[in-house]
């Protein structure tokens, strides 16, 4: 098991969001979350990724056998827990690159490895950035500095695709793009698929899920997962909108 | 077990890294200021008759002024008499010829604070004029650059041996009427470093200098006077650290540019005296009066400068451009922290048709710190299709400190060109957030944010001061966030 997520309860400022939230994810596994604006989609992500505004109130977290709760948010980013932002921010003056590199030693540190030199790093980097089908001006510019709202995304999954993370959470990293990026997206996201890297994507629409196969989607509403099923459960959500899958769960 | 104990003392005690004091016996004179004191230092100095009256005119003159007070600083009044303006090393009288005849004391003093003096300054390709109080020690390189016909030496030295230099040029750019430091300086100034790069040179290496405030209640005066003859060219450094010291050290010191036709002069510098505790006891008092002239056609003068330490901090470097076409560039990154305060800036005179003047100020404020960036563009009416670019950005780190901007412009010819921007920005927890959430621990996180928002000023240092730059950032910032 890669995390086990149960009976999660999460606060933002005082209200409740996440509400008694359950979900196992194995290696190798994709899962996708769906659900209506509001539902705690996104604060499921923030919280799984530590953001200090986020109070768990009860429940626990094991990711690859430890307690999660119990880490800061550099930590669970070492340990291998990758949130691929919704929105992503700007670090002006900060190249791509160096961040990147930082953020790799700092994962490689961690696992006891030495850093990567520099013409190694490079040599990877743009491997890397190749895939992602970014442009090489791309790696020197600031961090999201500048970046259309698709080249923000796509800079996400490039990031990812360096760190390689065992979790990557990707929330919404769909939105925004048109039909090639999400395009591009899905294929960085697939080339990263190794059978032990696991995934949860979060998305309002199915249409992602046309590009990246998830092994079980989830329905999230009002806090807690309402449905739990394959494939055939988004494409049910697409055909009766959430209204007839939320009325059907009760 | 006992070893980790240790650790986190030593982390939890970690101090300012170069306070510490070097206990090498002083000429020191007892404190306080009359015509009888710069007679002295003149007598000491073994100086021409030229310099004494030079000295006592400026003594004359600051008796009459008062010290400024538009500045956005608040300090104690600062007691003139209670400050003691002469302290030589005891060996003055046999200055050593090399390394090997310098006290042993004072090369230790210089490694531990990383001074490239030995090897390191070879390697580095840097000649170093370093200052221990108020007297240069040694200087090396002097014969590569005497080679190139370059003139590198101490301010005394070169008032022994070039005073027709110092006579021509000493004053011309910060007359001793100038302010209220500058006119102290000008009276009680004890060395400094003197360069002058003859026409068409461009000066082999970097020069630089360390200076080092050492001996208790001693004022530190220096005097720097760095000529660039028509069409050569010259990159300065400057870089300061101090030992800690519980009472306050006045610091005021007068640095001159001239560059002729088409010369060059660049000048960059870190200062890290000694800020004061985190409750603000102690720290160095900085008035530094810093100015370049451009006299020439087509001159540049470019000031880059990380200020980091003090107490108090009162700086402007300016460039007065006449000749035409002339350049000036200011670029500054201020961080304060704790108590520190800033009031620092530039001013631009435009004089000379066509000449153009660009400011990058970047100020960051931690803790309980006050940061001012002031700055002035003057537009004279010979100034025709001038221009000045400035952009003033402001980084706040937590609620208690404040960051102020006092741009004023003064245009008098009306095809000239200014433009202002500025921005005050907070480090966001989203880029906190983000940056953690990438595996950076929250301390290299602020680094880097801080890093990346000053890399434009960082990007105009010589590489090996850049790399200085940055660790002064990230050890001057300890602690802001969290």
């Amino acid at each position: 098991m890669i995390i086990d997520i149960s009976n999660l309860h999460a606060s933002v400022n005082g209200t409740e969001i996440i509400k008694g939230l359950n979900l196992q994810i194995g290696p190798g596994e994709v899962h996708a979350i769906m659900g209506p604006n509001g539902s705690g989609k996104s604060t499921l992500a923030q919280t799984l990724a530590g953001k200090s505004d986020y109070e768990v109130t009860a429940g626990t977290v094991t990711y690859k056998g430890a307690d999660l709760l119990a880490l800061e948010a550099d930590e669970r980013a070492r340990a291998g827990l990758f949130l691929g932002f919704q929105y992503p921010v700007e670090i002006p003056g900060v190249s791509n690159v160096y961040m990147l590199k930082a953020a790799l030693n700092a994962r490689r540190k961690a696992k006891g490895l030495a850093e990567i030199d520099s013409v190694e790093f490079m040599r990877f980097v743009r491997e890397k950035a190749k895939l992602m089908q970014l442009d090489q001006s791309f790696l020197s510019r600031g961090v999201n500095e500048g970046f259309s709202g698709g080249e923000k995304k796509r800079n996400e999954i490039f990031q990812m695709a360096v760190l390689e993370p065992d979790l990557a959470i990707l929330d919404e990293t769909d939105s925004g793009l048109d039909i090639d990026a999400l395009k591009v997206v899905a294929n960085g996201v697939n080339a990263q698929r190794d059978g032990e890297r696991a995934f949860l994507l979060i998305t309002h629409y199915q249409r992602l899920l046309d590009y990246i196969k998830p092994d079980y989607v989830h329905v999230l509403a009002n806090g807690r997962i309402v449905r739990s099923g394959t494939h055939e459960l988004a494409l049910e959500l697409e055909a009766n909108g959430y209204d007839g899958v939320l009325a059907a769960a009760g | 077990m006992a070893s980790k104990q240790q650790d986190v003392k030593d982390l939890v005690e970690r101090k300012y890294r170069h306070g510490f004091v070097t206990d090498i016996e002083s000429d020191t004179l007892p404190p306080g200021i009359d015509e009888d004191v710069i007679r002295h230092i003149s007598q000491v100095k073994g100086e021409p008759q030229f310099m004494l009256d030079w000295r006592l005119k400026a003594y004359r003159l600051w008796q009459d002024m008062q010290a400024p007070n538009w500045a956005k600083l608040k300090l104690e009044p600062i007691d003139y008499q209670a400050i003691s303006y002469y302290s030589a090393p005891k060996k003055d009288e046999n200055a050593p010829k090399s390394l090997d005849e310098v006290d042993p004391k004072l090369l230790e003093t210089y490694d531990k604070l990383g001074i490239p003096l030995h090897e390191r300054a070879r390697l580095a390709g840097v000649a170093v004029d370093a200052v221990f109080d108020s007297v240069s020690v040694t200087t090396t390189f002097k014969d590569k650059l005497a080679d190139a016909g370059v003139i590198f030496c101490s301010f005394s030295e070169a008032v022994k041996q070039h005073p027709e230099l110092i006579e021509r040029y000493l004053g011309t750019v910060v007359p001793q009427r100038d302010n209220f430091f500058a006119a102290l300086n000008s009276a009680v100034f004890t060395d400094g470093s003197f360069v002058y790069v003859p026409k068409g040179v461009r000066c082999p290496m970097e020069l630089s200098t360390y200076f080092r405030i050492n001996a208790a209640n001693t004022g530190q005066f220096e005097r720097t006077l760095i000529i660039a003859d028509e069409g050569s060219h010259v990159s300065y450094l400057e870089g300061c650290t101090a030992p800690q010291r519980d009472e306050n050290q006045l610091h005021a010191a007068v640095v001159e540019l001239i560059a002729e036709k088409d010369a060059e002069i660049k000048y960059s510098t870190v200062q890290n005296w000694y800020p004061g505790d985190e409750n603000g006891r102690g720290g160095i008092y900085n008035f530094v009066t810093k100015r370049g002239d451009c006299r020439g056609d087509r001159s540049k003068i470019s000031w880059t400068q990380v200020e980091a330490g003090s107490a108090i901090t009162w700086k402007y470097p300016s460039c007065i451009l006449r000749g035409a076409q002339s350049v000036g560039e200011f670029y500054s990154v201020a961080v304060t922290n704790n108590y520190q305060q800033a009031d620092t800036g530039t001013k631009m005179i435009h004089i000379g048709p066509g000449t153009r003047s660009t400011i990058i100020s970047k100020g960051i404020s931690a803790g309980q710190a006050q940061n001012a960036y002031r700055g002035l563009v003057k537009m004279m009416p010979t100034a025709e299709n001038a221009r000045n670019y400035t952009q003033c950005d402001s980084l706040l780190m937590g609620n208690q400190c404040g960051a102020h901007t006092f741009p004023y412009m003064e245009i008098k010819n009306p095809s000239a060109i200014v433009e202002h921007e500025a921005t005050t920005s907070k480090i966001a927890d989203d880029q906190l957030f983000y940056c953690r959430q990438r595996g950076l621990s929250e301390e290299d996180a602020v680094n880097m944010i801080v890093n990346g928002f000053c890399k434009e000023v960082f990007r105009e240092l010589p590489m090996e001061f850049a790399v200085e730059a940055q660790n002064l950032m990230n050890v001057s910032l300890e602690g802001a966030v969290g």
